[in-house]
């Protein structure tokens, strides 16, 4: 994109009717550090890279709990990331004192929806330079949203976002038609792969990633680093009926899951060995 | 309003001259409603009167509405805030509906706003004069609870306002059982909306049963009960004392 003579400010059409504040905010959200957001028909996984300013500092985080049925993954000016989610919590609270019932995913989504687009259409404003992966469980099941910068929210299946999303997508794409019948665990797992993806050849770590999960019967909230640590560790050692041990939630229904999964997955591992594709 | 407000001034309540309006007392009452949990969902009674004071005024009050798709509303005390309350509720309902996402809200939501609303007019002195049932079904969840005047809030398997709580609820303790058939619990109803005609002052002998299950709302159209009256004691009532009557 270049700059132009409409692109000062957010209330100027250009001639062939866009918004270049609201693309060029879009742009600020490709700009952040990964985040992934998958689900099934129970659970749904979000996950990120973790960036930090320096080795000296801590990371920003950039997963954030909205009530115990939402979760929110953010990628792009973590700041105003910060400030959604609080705005996101403060109507999860009020709707559950009013109601004592949990705010619906799907309605939360849209007044966030409602709120970016109000700094699309003011001329003081300007629109949020962040994405939000949305997880969250309503009545009618588990839910990934994706709201962007513009205003615009879709529920996804499974989605990436930041810098180098495109090959977690590629990952995702390939996968997710197994994602709605896949158990807790293989989810976690794509996410770990998708997220690996897009660290481009580092070795994945615990330290560099996050990743959080909601489900039915489970509170949304964020795996400790030695549980992931297990997990990499697990499927990184290509034996998938090895991974039920060391997993502190294993459990035998897992072991069966696995195996319709651990035939999908080793062509998959196979398949990383080769070269993954970039496009 | 204003005529309270004379009428408070001449009585010195008023506190400071800013609350000019405040609920002291009903004007149009309506008595009890009670209500249980059965196998399909939830049985509610009230009857159809209306008094004024003392007076058995109106006999063609409905105490009794369907909320939304989920619940049903019984309400004794003042009729006006019962239908202020209606209003509310029908505001509510419809953007609920106006999101047109698939949610919808069930009776425990209701029963909540509505102790949000009942509680919050208390704390600004002026309540809405009413003690409301919200019974309901909501994806084979049954549910039954009560709000009073004051906020007062609770859930239980079966309900009662006003009198009811005096003289149903100990009927309903000793009879009531987890999966009542539809009959028995008409039954045990009626028998509850017997005891009431009998004893409450301000009940009307025209009543009517409604109905919540999954399926939805059904109120019956008004009845009445039958009373017997032919005590041997009525018969001569003064023969022990004459002269009195």
């Amino acid at each position: 994109m270049f700059r132009n003579q409409y692109d000062t400010d957010v209330t100027t059409w250009s001639p062939a009717g866009r918004l270049f504040q609201v693309e060029y905010a879009m742009e600020a959200v490709k700009q952040g550090s990964a985040a992934i957001g998958l689900r099934s028909k129970t659970h749904v996984v979000l996950g990120c890279v973790n960036k930090a300013n320096s080795e000296l500092s801590s990371h920003q985080k950039k997963i954030f709990k909205v009530d115990d049925h939402i979760g929110v993954a953010i990628a792009g000016l973590t700041a105003d990331g910060r400030v959604l989610s609080r705005y996101m919590r403060n109507e999860c609270i009020n709707y559950s004192f009013t109601y004592e019932s949990p705010l619906p995913v799907g309605r939360l989504v849209v007044q966030l929806a409602d709120k970016a687009q109000v700094c699309t259409q003011r001329s003081w404003k300007r629109p949020y330079g962040v994405g939000l992966l949305v997880a969250g469980l309503d009545e009618s099941g588990a839910h990934l949203y994706y709201n962007c910068p513009s205003g615009n929210y879709f529920e996804y299946q499974a989605f990436a976002i930041g810098s180098r999303s495109q090959a977690a997508k590629t990952y995702l794409e390939r996968r997710f038609d197994n994602f709605m019948d896949s158990s807790r665990e293989d989810l976690i797992k794509d996410a770990l792969m998708a997220i690996r993806e897009t660290l481009q050849g580092e070795t994945l770590k615990s330290s560099i990633c996050t990743v959080a999960v909601v489900g039915v019967g489970e509170s949304f909230h964020i795996l400790d680093q030695g549980t992931v640590q297990q997990m990499i560790d697990a499927f990184d050692i290509a034996g998938e009926q090895e991974a039920p041990a060391p997993e502190p939630d294993a459990d035998a229904e897992q072991g069966a899951a696995a195996e319709p999964g651990a035939g999908a997955d080793q062509v998959g591992a196979v398949d990383e060995g080769v070269a993954p594709m970039d496009i | 309003m204003s005529y309270m407000d004379s009428k408070m001034s001449q009585h010195g309540l008023i506190g400071s001259e800013s609350d000019s309006q405040r609920t002291l007392y009903p004007y149009v009452t309506g008595t009890s409603v009670v209500a249980l949990k059965y196998k399909d969902g939830i049985l509610m009674a009230a009857d159809m009167g209306g008094s004024y004071g003392s007076t058995l005024r109106y006999k063609t009050v409905e105490r009794m509405k369907p909320i939304g798709k989920h619940s049903l509303l019984g309400a004794s005390g003042e009729i006006s805030d019962f239908q202020e309350i209606l209003r509310y509720l029908d505001e509510l309902i419809l953007y609920d509906n106006m999101w047109d996402d698939g949610n919808s809200f069930g009776p425990k939501e209701v029963h909540n706003y509505l102790t949000r609303v009942m509680y919050n007019r208390r704390n600004k002195f002026n309540p809405l004069w009413n003690s409301l049932v919200l019974g309901g079904v909501k994806n084979g969840q049954k549910y039954l609870g009560m709000v009073s005047m004051i906020g007062v809030n609770f859930e239980d398997n079966h309900v009662a306002t006003g009198f009811g709580n005096h003289l149903a609820r100990p009927i309903l303790r000793d009879e009531w059982h987890e999966n009542l058939s539809f009959e028995d619990g008409v039954k045990l109803l009626e028998k509850c909306m017997r005891v009431l005609l009998y004893r409450d002052r301000s009940a009307v002998n025209k009543l009517q049963i409604a109905k919540i299950t999954e399926e939805g709302v059904t109120i019956s159209p008004p009845y009445s009960l039958k009373t017997f009256w032919g005590f041997s004691a009525f018969h001569n009532p003064t023969v022990g004392a004459e002269g009195s009557w």
